[in-house]
């Protein structure tokens, strides 16, 4: 007997790099997770070859939805230019054979770290954002198994007494990023570290949303035309980031989501968060070719 | 237009809480044998006996917590109907979040201690789904008015205040939505005489204001005599004697209340 008589003939690894089964439990999930949406559904997270934390949750979801002609897009932070993104990006391309794009308008699937871009998504994107810590009850209930009661029985309350306390203690509702989002009436979710300013994109809009967190193996949805409420007081309206009056020091473009750059002075300076818009700004400015697209926001207000 | 103002109070007749027959048993340890306790409207129904006798279970069975082996628990309030041993979760979380007070021997289990005074209050608030944050800080503050707590710590979390002040965080908490019933489960052991006094007044004068019915546990048979309509003599999981104050104090009975009651003058 010959050694390769007790090999299978060589194959070619699967279509998109997971095998046929983990993609099976991946479209399983996410079919559960749209038809409960907010809901977080447990599930299989294989091994990718990037250690997890760093977006193996949304890396898996873009491999199983991918198709040859799928064009992908990967920002980090809003950009597309950084290390992390790069890597994503080059990796769903080596093994999907999938075309990339850095253009919002152009990408039929995003993944994401943390931010939603600032043109409109149609209702051909799917929005993937990676997610850290897919439990918004954590901070107030460390038990997971009651913290999964609590979802069943919509017992939210001590999420309200959370920013209770928050204006209690410092005058204002301090909650940042992942705040905690009610989405159809039904379930809260924490939108991933989105920052305040792009959980109302998320409010009835034309996208797929889809929130993976690989380490904590969740997955969960936002279809199309589903409401995301942000909790707040009735009588404390809800607010985003003051950016809406900011310039990017860079591309000139005003009324977007910035990053503070700190300078030598101690004053700051901005750039707008989302690259893309940015490089589209400028390209405009210089040969007036117009390509981007309608934004959520107008003039830094939400429309 | 004439209100009817000096027209007689309506004397109810009915009990507002039935147990029946409720017995536990954790593995070997039989907790609760037989056990069945009644209180009118208005009332409070002490419960006394030495540490070990069920009294904690009981209580925790009136606000139900637990669920005994056998037995019945009825109230009877508008929307409240059957055994309400056999309600589920869900149906009990709302029924304790809106209609009974509870107040825990030990503040650990009713507070949250690391999030403001008033917080605690306004969780109870919330649950019952009040969404204004002016509305609920006004009922909370009333809520801790009312169990004579320092509005100045109105905002200090409860690890911060001595033990006395817990309870009465604890008091605020369970009163915040006027409740049919409040359950106290010891709520003066632990603290100094002269605070224990206070926070009884405390109570007797909501007590006056309010017309809650309650039933107020105690090892301690002074608390019970300072504040109980009707009492119930537990020992060993089993009531030994029931009835009205006056009746348990003057002429015991049962031997084991009379050796309580001659311990106590
Ligand atoms: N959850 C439980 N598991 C096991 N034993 C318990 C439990 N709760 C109470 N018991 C037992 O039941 C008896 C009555 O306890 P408890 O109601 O706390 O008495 P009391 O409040 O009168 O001091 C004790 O022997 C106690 O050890
Ligand atoms: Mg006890």
């Amino acid at each position: 007997m010959k050694l390769a008589d007790l090999t299978k003939p060589w194959e070619a690894l699967s279509y998109g790099f997971l095998d046929a089964s983990a993609k099976r439990e991946m479209r399983r999930k996410m079919l559960k997770s749209i038809a409960v949406p907010g809901c977080q559904m447990p599930y299989a997270s294989r091994e990718v070859p990037m250690a997890r934390g760093w977006g193996t949750g949304g890396l898996q979801v873009s491999l199983t939805l991918v198709n040859p002609r799928t064009r992908v897009k990967v920002i980090d932070q809003g950009a597309d230019d950084s290390v992390n993104a790069a890597s994503i990006r080059r990796f769903i391309a080596r093994v999907a054979g999938t075309p990339t794009t850095m253009d919002t308008l152009e990408a039929g699937l995003i993944q994401s770290r943390h931010r939603v871009p600032e043109e409109i998504l149609r209702d051909d994107q799917v929005l993937v954002l990676q997610v850290p810590n897919p439990e918004p009850l954590r901070s107030v209930q460390p038990n997971m198994s009651i913290a999964r009661q609590m979802h069943a029985d919509a017992d939210y309350g001590r999420m309200w007494l959370q920013l209770y306390e928050q204006i209690v203690r410092s005058g204002r509702v301090m909650q940042g990023a992942s705040y905690p989002s009610l989405v159809h009436g039904r379930h809260v979710m924490t939108p991933s570290p989105i920052p305040r300013w792009d959980v109302p994109k998320q409010h009835m809009a034309r996208h797929l949303t889809i929130l993976s967190a690989g380490r904590e193996k969740r997955i969960f949805a936002v279809p199309p035309f589903t409401r995301v409420e942000p909790l707040v007081f009735s009588d404390v309206p809800y607010k985003v980031e003051d950016h809406g009056d900011l310039t990017c020091t860079r591309s000139g473009t005003r009324g977007y989501f910035m990053n503070e750059i700190p300078q030598n002075d101690g004053t700051s300076a901005y750039e707008v968060s989302d690259s893309e818009w940015g490089v589209k700004t400028i390209r405009a400015a210089e040969d007036g070719g117009e390509t981007r697209g309608e934004t959520w926001y107008k003039d830094g207000k939400m429309s | 237009m004439t209100l009817a103002l000096d027209a007689p109070r309506i004397v109810q007749t009915r009990p507002l809480l039935q147990v029946q027959s409720v017995s536990k048993s954790y593995s070997d340890v039989h907790a609760l044998r037989d056990v069945s306790a009644i209180a009118y409207p208005g009332e409070v129904l002490g419960v006394v006996g030495e540490s070990g006798s069920g009294k904690s279970t009981l209580l925790r069975m009136m606000n139900l917590e637990e669920t005994p082996d056998t037995g019945s628990y009825t109230l009877d309030l508008p929307d409240v109907a059957g055994n309400l041993f056999e309600l589920d979760r869900f149906a009990r979380r709302m029924l304790c979040a809106t209609r009974i007070g509870i107040v825990y021997q030990n503040p650990h289990l009713g507070l949250l201690m690391k999030h403001s005074s008033s917080g605690n209050v306004a969780e109870r608030l919330l649950v019952a789904g009040e969404r204004s944050f002016a509305v609920l800080r006004e009922k909370a503050t009333t809520a801790l008015e009312a169990s004579e707590f320092p509005l100045e710590r109105l905002d200090a979390p409860p690890i911060e205040l001595s033990g006395g002040m817990q309870q009465r965080v604890q008091l605020a908490k369970a009163i915040a939505l006027e409740p049919a019933l409040l359950l106290l489960d010891e709520p003066t052991t632990g603290l100094d005489v002269s605070v224990q006094a206070l926070v009884l007044d405390t109570l007797k004068r909501l007590q006056q204001d309010r017309q809650i019915t309650m039933v107020i546990v105690s090892h301690d048979l002074g608390v019970i005599r300072t504040l109980a309509d009707r009492v119930m003599v537990m020992r060993r999981g089993a009531v030994v004697e029931a009835g009205l104050a006056d009746q348990i104090f003057q002429d015991p009975q049962h031997a084991y209340t009379q050796q309580l009651v001659h311990a106590k003058l």
